[in-house]
């Protein structure tokens, strides 16, 4: 039985993470009638979705009748280096529509076409004009529609809740336990199903543009609980960060400025992009700098410009001018639409990006270049489920969104995220409840195991060690920014694995002052605890992986390995605290899918 | 470039508090929630503040610099002179948790009862069609971070305490606004608007426009507007007559 | 979080306001403003002299529409008191209910509130939720009979062209005065035609203007003017005042009017 000594919620269903993926997937379990609590570590509507800025990749067709779901399928697959699981880029592709649609239904309002519907923009990656947007505040537009409609469903929300466990019955998942921010008070939730909608893991790297919350707690609950993580190593660093003034740095740039006509340039003005076509997609890339600036207006006739290739591409090559020599004063490259588009155009067509400037770095975009450089952004690893369920490998956990793994493969392309968040953030919501109807009984947790749980939450105020939790994180972040970056080698992987068992031990010893009543210093030694372990999986997959592929880049092997790693997720399980890792073959593509990509161009 | 600053800081919760004086240095291009990391980091790890993405797009770091409401994230350091004394207090209208964090539940609440969107039929080929010309009106009020920090300065609730069950403040108007301007909705909420939602307790002030970091006329583009259609249904007899008229 | 009842002590420091800023300078120099227009325009309206020169007629008592007036512009009938009182209740009423004025005299007069985070200097609030401050949902009206004030001042203006001849003719001319009130007429036009009123009249209240091309057209001018009420408000407050001192002084043959031609 439950231990009565903290409050105590039951439901069929629990959605960990209010952000896309976890509203969407609590509105679909409501729907279907389960009784569904959604959780959240922040306020509702403050999630890392608000963050997203370019728009949501999907196959409407509104501005090019030549695209369909093939198309963006095949995109995906592309840009994910094909390590993708394809069954869920499939059901992304196809289903992506049908949830843009729906957000209208609930009163998101996208920018529209002459004929009055959703207008579409370019993005890198995307062969057509693809992304249903806002201006460049299309996370902003989600997740307030989501939260509007999940409020008038009258779905119960928990805000500024820190999960800290599942909770187990036997082999599965049956709840959760962790701490109220607002009064550090604890609480436990029973449940038939789980859905984990955490989001991703950048606060683990120095120069991010993720929030605060990103701290791999999804992950971390998913890998203690038992589930299998896949491909951690699969990072991915967005190519504009903006990377001044320091206290900024990493705060996202939206690719929608070169979707909309901007273009990278090195100090000394060459677009230097041309000179970083791969192979893979010489033959879709533009050739010349006329044929890159016809492309905006006429896709049939022109290629795409190289500044929208995919954001690994890009990143690798930022990287290396700066490297050259060849970079701005602080370290990036220049991203300059003030000299190729009209003031009008960029304040109507990037409104935040505008502000932003203004008012973090004083620089007036529709007059000046702006100075980017590569930021940790995304995870494509991270929990392993079922393609068309979002079921993990353990019974009754699900997951969905950024937590999740395999849609993206090696590399996501922009877009695919807001669009991801949708489509499997519903089916999350749907399999869960199915489950949970399905289910007899109502599982219940062993109380000794809460009251473990309760004892190693509480002991940073009963440790005598005397570390601060900032500094760990501080220098957690170091090491992993330094280390674990956007270019990795095995040597510096060593050190990485290193420094982070020691980081452990000084986890161990950290101190927290004051009371448990919202006390950051608290949270923080907490969610240290996840940010390590993402950090540890994470180095485990880059040491192993000894090819260079998407989000991972080896100094060492700096070419595909299409034979071995090509072919395999890395998968990561968790025992007692310890990593085992393993490799096991994709998912095999059907030979009509697989056709797709005998075409070429 | 670094320059000393004192910052006064409120300590406490609903019990009581007080201003804390913690000497910081701030580095170039620095905002208010950088130098409050900085004190967090190496003064005071349990300083409580909410924050999320420190981009001014999630709006969680609502506080009061100096008197005035702004988000800490979006203010920057170099308004001020160096060794000056910058006081920063929780926002004042909702119950202080602690620190500078309050509880802006009441927020959450009056969302809950806004009439719902209800769209009309769809079109005969089965799609919604909106055009430019109506959707940009709507978007200025999407462009709410819910930072609340209108509902803070705004005197109706922020200094009467009694007001606050009859009236939804500034951010519900927005949110009502961009229903009510929703070319395809169909819902009548001018009922709500001058019963539930208290739109008469407004007066216009225009402290919400003064102080949202989006920029959105709060009073122009919504609430006045809203008014206008309030009367339209309540105070204009000319409307009422023709409606009798036209049967409508 | 919880959803605890709110509480009567919120927490927090409880001064009256931390802005170390001049915040009360703004409502001074309204106070100091408004004013003096009243004062002044009081004393204008009820002298019931020197308020036509012609061709000039002060926009105080325009329209004049007593057969007693110094120049009628539509005798209605004989009327004993100053013939100003009898329009002056329409532009009067217009900028007492006009949504900028409001501001202006909430803040400044009334301290509620004085200024933005500047604690309300009344303990009870109830907004315009009764009467008499219900009355302020009739500024549409005043709209209304405000624009048809306007449409005589820009008559006025017309007639400041026709100036009298020595033999009792008229003849086409231009004075500064002339100009004055043209510009007292384009200026109060500006402040009446960017009302929030007449913005919801012209388009506003309709959710779908892309369908009315006209109506969207006049709310998109209107809208760029009502950005500017508050300066218009001020401009033509300022400006009406002016015209009378102008047409009061000719008249009292302070100064002598400037004939161009």
């Amino acid at each position: 039985m439950a231990n009565d000594k903290y409050e105590t919620h039951e439901y069929d269903v629990i959605v960990i993470g209010a952000g896309g993926a976890g509203l969407r997937a609590a509105i679909e379990a409501s729907a279907a009638g389960v009784k569904t609590a959604l959780i959240c570590k922040s306020l509702l509507g403050k999630a890392h979705t608000v963050m997203a800025e370019g728009g949501i990749a999907a196959a409407l067709r509104n501005v090019y009748q030549e695209d369909n779901w093939k198309v963006h399928f095949r995109d995906t697959m592309r840009g994910g280096k094909m390590l993708n699981n394809w069954r869920m880029a499939q059901l992304h592709a196809q289903e992506a529509p049908d949830r843009v649609l729906e957000l209208e239904e609930w009163g998101a309002l996208f920018d529209r076409t002459k004929d009055g519907r959703i207008l579409q923009r370019d993005f890198g990656g995307h062969r057509y004009a693809r992304l249903a947007h806002v201006g460049d505040r299309t996370g902003l537009e989600m997740i307030r529609t989501l939260q509007q409609h999940a409020v008038h469903k009258g779905i119960d929300v928990y805000m500024e809740c820190n999960i800290q466990r599942l909770l187990k019955d036997g082999d599965r998942v049956c709840g959760a336990f962790g701490y109220w921010r607002e009064s550090g008070k604890f609480v436990t939730f029973k449940s038939k199903a789980t859905v984990l909608a955490t989001g991703g893991v950048g606060k683990a790297w120095k120069f991010t543009s993720n929030s605060w919350e990103y701290t791999g707690d999804g992950t971390t609950l998913a890998a203690d609980a038992g589930a299998d993580l896949i491909d951690m190593e699969m990072i991915q660093f967005h190519p504009t960060g903006m990377v001044w003034p320091n206290s900024v740095r990493g705060i996202l740039v939206t690719e929608g400025v070169r979707g909309d006509g901007g273009t990278l340039r090195n100090s000394e003005g060459e677009r230097f992009m041309f000179n970083y076509i791969t192979d893979y997609f010489r033959a879709e890339t533009a050739e010349t700098e006329e044929e890159a600036d016809a492309w905006y207006e006429d896709k049939t006739n022109n290629r795409r410009t190289p500044d929208l290739l995919p954001r690994d591409e890009v990143a690798r090559a930022i990287n290396a001018e700066v490297k050259a020599g060849r970079g701005s004063p602080h370290g990036g490259v220049l991203l300059d639409i003030a000299s190729r588009r009209s003031a009008e155009y960029i304040a109507r067509r990037l409104p935040s990006m505008h502000h932003q400037f203004k008012e973090l770095a004083d620089v007036d975009i529709t007059k000046e270049p702006m100075e980017v450089g590569p930021t940790c952004h995304y995870i494509m690893g991270g929990v392993r489920v079922e393609a068309d369920t979002a079921a993990t490998t353990v019974p009754g956990l699900y997951a969905a969104g950024e937590v999740a793994a395999g849609l993206h493969g090696a590399n996501r392309l922009g877009g695919n995220s807001l669009s991801d968040l949708l489509v499997f953030g519903r089916r999350a919501g749907l399999y869960a409840a199915q489950y949970a109807q399905d289910l007899e009984g109502h599982p219940s947790p062993a109380t000794d195991q809460i009251e473990q749980c309760a004892q190693e939450l509480l002991a940073p105020f009963n440790n005598d060690g005397g570390e601060n939790p900032y500094s760990v994180h501080m220098a957690l972040q170091d090491c992993m920014q330094n280390l674990v970056g956007i270019i990795r080698a095995e040597s510096e992987l060593k050190k990485a694995q290193t420094e982070i068992a020691s980081l452990k031990e000084r986890l161990a010893r950290v101190t927290v002052e004051g009371h448990r009543q919202y006390n950051p210093g608290w949270n923080l030694a907490l969610d240290l605890q996840s940010l390590l372990t993402v950090a540890e999986a994470t180095t485990m997959g880059a040491l192993e992986r000894k090819e260079s592929r998407g989000g991972h880049t080896r100094e060492d092997h700096p070419g595909p390995d299409p034979d071995k790693y090509g072919k395999i997720n890395l998968v990561l399980r968790r025992k007692d605290g310890e990593f085992s890792l393993s490799a096991e073959p994709l998912p095999e593509m059907p030979d009509d899918l697989k056709e797709l990509f005998e075409e070429g161009r | 470039m670094a320059s000393e600053f004192t910052m006064r800081v409120w300590r406490g919760d609903l019990s009581g508090g007080e201003f804390k004086d913690y000497r910081v240095e701030a580095q170039e291009g620095m905002v208010v929630l950088d130098v409050i990391h900085t004190i967090q980091a190496t003064q005071a790890p349990d300083l409580a503040v909410r924050w999320n993405c420190k981009a001014g797009k999630c709006g969680s770091c609502s506080a009061e610099i100096n008197g005035k409401p702004r988000l800490l994230c979006m203010t920057r350091m170099n308004l001020f002179e160096p060794g000056e004394t910058i006081t920063i207090s929780p926002i004042k209208t909702f119950p202080l948790l602690r620190d500078l964090v309050t509880d802006v539940s009441f927020n959450y609440e009056k969302a809950k009862k806004i009439p719902a969107l209800k769209l009309k039929a769809k079109e005969a080929d089965g799609t919604r069609r909106m055009y430019q010309d109506d959707v940009d009106r709507v978007q200025e009020f999407h462009k709410c971070i819910e930072c609340f920090l209108c509902q803070d300065v705004c005197h109706v609730i922020r200094d009467h305490e009694d007001n606050k069950p009859e009236f939804a403040g500034p951010r519900s108007f927005v949110r009502l606004a961009s229903l009510e301007m929703h070319p395809l909705d169909e819902e009548d909420r001018r009922e709500f608007l001058k019963g539930d939602a208290g739109l008469g307790y407004c007066n216009i002030t225009k402290c919400c426009t003064e102080v949202c970091p989006e920029g959105i006329h709060i009073t122009d583009n919504a609430i006045i507007p809203l008014k206008e259609r309030v009367v339209d249904a309540y105070y204009d007899p000319v409307v009422w007559l023709m409606n009798k008229l036209t049967g409508k | 979080m919880s959803d605890q009842a709110v509480a009567v002590n919120r927490g927090g420091p409880t001064d009256k306001t931390l802005r170390i800023d001049a915040w009360w300078v703004e409502p001074a120099v309204t106070v100091g403003m408004l004013s003096t227009f009243l004062i002044y325009t009081t004393w204008a309206a009820l002298v019931n002299e020197h308020y036509y020169v012609a061709p000039y007629l002060s926009p105080f008592y325009s329209p004049c529409l007593s057969t007693s007036c110094a120049h009628v512009t539509l005798g209605l009938f004989d009327w004993p008191l100053s013939p100003a009182i009898l329009i002056l209740w329409a532009p009067a009423g217009f900028r007492l209910t006009c949504y900028y004025y409001r501001k202006a005299y909430y803040r400044s007069f009334w301290m509620s509130p004085p200024a933005c985070a500047v604690r309300d200097g009344h303990a009870q609030y109830s907004g315009e939720t009764r009467f008499p401050l219900l009355m302020q949902n009739l500024h549409r009206y005043f709209f209304y009979a405000a624009t048809l004030v306007v449409l005589f001042l820009w008559w006025d203006a017309l007639l400041a062209f026709r100036f009298p001849t020595t033999d009792g003719g008229s003849e086409f001319g231009l004075g500064l005065g002339t100009l004055v009130l043209i510009a007292n007429a384009a200026f109060l036009s500006l402040y009446s035609f960017s009302c929030h009123s007449c913005r919801h009249l012209c388009g506003g209240g309709l959710d779908v203007l892309s369908q009315s091309p006209l109506r969207l057209k006049l709310w998109r001018q209107v809208s760029r003017l009502n950005e500017n009420h508050m300066l218009f408000a001020w401009i033509s407050l300022v400006g009406v005042m002016l015209t009378d001192v102008y047409v009061r002084f000719i008249s009292m043959g302070y100064i002598s009017d400037v004939r161009f031609f």
